[in-house]
């Protein structure tokens, strides 16, 4: 009885219906209750949209920063008027039959100009002494979305300096306000002991009163950091991400997962951190002592080396006399950008969406495709 | 001389305290409502009144309340926003000082019609002395058994909580509201969840107006199908306009939307006309938020008609030509006034008043000053004019509640309307500095295509 029942439950899972949705012209299925960044992480490339704050591991994150800002053009099947204005992907979900528009959408991408530029409004744009420098999520987007020169002409906040606990340290003035690190405490740790204070352009993260933030987990709160405000004191100044090589490594620890990446070069480690996937977001969170206090390359088991992308500036370091590839697609488009092209059915003469291949007998011929324009 | 529905009684002595009040017919609609009425039927007469929300965005109240999920137990509740805090706007003030018990009829109907056992009045922290008011008459009217458990042998239970706000502009947002009484950081939520579903401990909610609240009470009195008699259109029923800046009369005003915009600012019922002969240069027809309006475009709308204070017609030709009924916070700029410097002072409390949640607003906002007082001070540019058109343009719409939009729309109307103002401040920086650009051509209309390619 039990087992029948199990094998209903399980068909009904199987017959859930899937959402349809369409980002960027490319249609994706995905279960209701997604959000749309989520839907685009599913695409994957460059439909997916920047998220400064959103934390797919954190509760309630997200729709603060306002990068990853989508044009909904159609609602869903039921409804389909367009949403009025442009919406935040990370917490908006989706509809069946939506139809989103991301980097086809000019709006969208100024839109994102100006939200990058607001973000480094007040930041001190101090990348070549900032330890998050080559991994820092806000120099990847204004490198992507950014302008070259600032027109802000007026003094940028700062603020002090501070140890917040003993192996943390918060430089306020980097700080986007993401409230990544404040969720991050409340959700993993069971008593949060920093805050937002203040409000308007004046909020700022901080302990009240200068407590120290002491924790088995509070680590964490530097992988989360978007930029470089929280940073680890045990590898502050000490090297450049990009000369440091990073390899998976585990050990068995009764607090956490154990499964982490060492930054060393050579035999020495010089930071410990948690494995992130390719939007930034760590794996599984890990401990401090982990983190913090196996500083040596015999505590660890090392596993091999970090698959790191290859866009990034920490797989580049090594390389000497690398050439650009010629960009073609580009000239011969008149400028346009290839990932703009990206209706692909609409100027594609194979594949077509109206010949169902599994429907066809062995491999496909040409003969099987209608002819187009009279040729074969 | 136009309907008075809710000031009718405002001028009796005593009017605060309950003896009087129920003398002078309080209480008869609670106890109609209590006695005769389904809460479904209330709604219903709300609904036909066509009452619209008095708190900025004139969302029809009955619509509101038929949205409120109704889910098997759990509680439901009804916040009155009293967080009056939008520059230029002081009605609900008035109505709290000196008609409390309005307000707690207003909420007693209001709750019953919605279901809510507990229901709290959210009021701004710089409204010190009010809350004492308003628990007095709270406990009156519980001695006197319109609160507390089974009230009036009907059945139904209210307790009302007053909370104060500790003085923070974006409280009034309805979900930062929520969060503040909550006992959290007053930061918007993001929407959706809508509070209809999840507001107030993740329960369902309704947050209305106190000036919507109170309109409950004569709108039982007379009638939905009466009350959706006066004024026109869809502007039904009376409001209260709150009248201040350069003029001979400022103060509260309860309007029929009947009237014009000139009637309202020259004739001798309403605001009695601008001091020592001046001449109307602007005006904020609705509170800090919405678009100014030079005095052409004030008076006739771009089509040459007549603009009226209603709704629509205040809201005629959007945002190129016209401007919004808003909060009812009526702020007259006489000739004298310089646009820059009073731009200035909004953007200042907007940047001020930003909660810092989400960028645009909250990096945009201090922005706007600065690029605004440099303008004031003799140090702007040309460049510095797009400039602040550009940056107003990139928060508005893109932020998580409408404070930015709020920030964003006085600077757009500004340029847009006074454009040579900014000019001449520019250019003439130390002149600007000793007297007022004046008056110049705003008391010609403008050809409507010029105005529309102004956007």
């Amino acid at each position: 009885m039990a087992f029948r029942g199990m094998q209903s439950f399980s068909t009904m899972a199987e017959e859930k219906k899937l959402f349809k949705v369409t980002i960027d012209n490319i249609p994706v299925e995905v279960e209701p209750g997604t959000t749309i960044l989520n839907a685009a992480r599913k695409i994957g490339g460059d439909v997916v949209p920047p998220a400064m704050c959103y934390y797919s591991k954190l509760q309630g994150s997200g729709g603060k920063c306002r990068t990853c800002l989508v044009k909904v053009s159609k609602g869903s099947d039921a409804d389909p008027r367009p949403m009025p204005k442009l919406v935040a992907s990370c917490r908006t979900t989706v509809m069946d039959g939506m139809e989103v528009a991301n980097i086809t959408s000019p709006e969208v991408l100024d839109a994102r100009k100006g939200v990058v530029e607001f973000l480094l409004l007040n930041h001190p744009l101090d990348c070549p002494v900032c330890d998050q420098a080559g991994e820092c999520d806000l120099q990847d987007l204004s490198y992507e979305h950014g302008t070259e020169a600032t027109r802000y002409e007026f003094k940028r906040r700062t603020f002090e300096k501070i140890d917040i606990g003993d192996h943390i340290k918060l430089h306020m003035t980097r700080c986007i306000l993401c409230y990544r690190c404040v969720f991050t405490a409340d959700q993993l740790t069971n008593k949060r002991e920093h805050g937002v204070l203040n409000r308007g352009e004046a909020s700022e993260i901080g302990t009240y009163i200068k407590n120290s933030l002491d924790n088995d987990f509070i680590g964490n709160v530097i992988d989360v950091c978007p930029v470089g405000a929280l940073t680890d004191r045990t590898a502050r100044f000490k090297n450049r991400v990009w000369f440091l090589k990073p390899v998976d490594a585990h050990r068995d620890c009764d607090k956490c997962c154990g499964k982490t990446v060492l930054w060393m070069r050579g035999d020495e480690v010089f930071r410990v951190t948690a494995r992130k996937d390719k939007y930034g977001e760590v794996e599984e969170f890990i401990c401090d002592t982990c983190r913090f206090e196996k500083k040596e390359a015999k505590d660890w088991v090392v596993e091999g080396p970090r698959k790191v992308s290859r866009h990034s500036v920490i797989s580049q370091g090594h390389y000497v006399g690398v050439h650009k590839p010629h960009e073609t697609i580009r000239e011969v488009m008149s400028g346009r950008d290839p990932k703009l092209l990206m209706n692909i059915h609409s100027v594609s003469e194979v594949n077509q969406p109206s010949v169902d291949l599994s429907k066809i007998d062995g491999p496909a011929h040409s003969t099987d495709f209608p002819k187009i324009n009279g040729v074969q | 001389m136009g309907r008075k529905l809710l000031l009718d009684k405002a001028h009796i002595e005593g009017i605060r305290y309950y003896d009087v009040y129920r003398k002078n017919g309080g209480y008869a609609a609670a106890e109609k409502v209590l006695k005769n009425m389904s809460p479904d039927q209330v709604t219903e007469e709300v609904k036909k009144s066509g009452l619209r929300g008095r708190g900025g965005a004139g969302f029809p109240t009955g619509l509101k309340w038929s949205f409120l999920a109704k889910p098997e137990g759990v509680p439901r509740y009804l916040v009155c926003n009293a967080d009056e805090s939008e520059p230029g706007t002081f009605k609900d003030r008035y109505l709290m000082e000196f008609l409390p018990h309005l307000l707690i009829e207003g909420l007693l109907i209001s709750s019953f019609a919605l279901g809510a056992n507990r229901t709290y009045i959210y009021i701004r922290g710089e409204y010190a002395w009010i809350p004492d008011i308003l628990e007095e008459a709270i406990k009156d009217a519980h001695k006197n058994g319109w609160l507390g458990k089974n009230i009036q042998g009907s059945g139904f239970d209210l307790d009302i909580y007053v909370q104060r706000g500790a003085g923070a502009y974006i409280c009034g947002e309805e979900t930062a509201l929520i969060e503040s009484l909550e006992g959290k950081r007053g930061n918007p939520r993001i929407k959706p969840p809508f509070p209809a579903v999840k507001g107030l401990w993740q329960c369902p909610t309704v947050v209305n107006n106190v000036e919507t609240l109170a309109a409950v009470v004569p709108i039982i009195n007379i009638g939905g199908d009466e009350y959706a008699k006066i004024g026109i259109g869809k502007s039904t029923g009376t409001k209260l306009i709150s009248a201040c800046g350069n003029l001979n009369k400022p103060g509260v005003y309860e309007i029929d939307m009947t009237i014009s915009v000139e009637e309202f600012i020259y004739s001798e019922e309403y605001c009695g006309g601008i001091p020592d002969g001046k001449r109307l240069k602007a005006c904020i027809p609705g509170g800090s938020s919405v678009p100014i309006l030079p005095a052409n475009l004030l008076l006739k709308t771009a089509k040459g008609e007549q603009r009226m204070m209603t709704y629509e017609s205040l809201n005629d030709g959007g945002f190129p030509t016209g401007s919004m009924m808003g909060s009812g916070g009526f702020i007259v700029l006489d000739e004298d006034q310089c646009v820059v410097r009073h731009t200035l002072s909004l953007a200042r409390f907007y940047h001020h008043e930003s909660c810092g949640q989400c960028s645009p607003c909250r990096e945009g906002t201090g922005w706007m000053k600065r690029v605004l007082q440099n303008i004031e001070n003799g140090k702007g540019k040309m460049s510095d004019i797009d400039l602040l058109w550009d940056i107003q343009r990139k928060i508005e719409g893109n932020t998580i509640c409408p404070l930015g939009d709020a920030a964003a729309w006085p600077v757009a109307a500004a340029i847009r309307h006074f454009r040579d103002e900014f000019e001449w401040h520019v250019n003439n920086p130390e002149e600007a500095q000793r007297h007022n650009f004046g008056l110049a051509h705003y008391a010609d209309p403008l050809p409507v295509v010029a105005a529309a390619a102004a956007v």
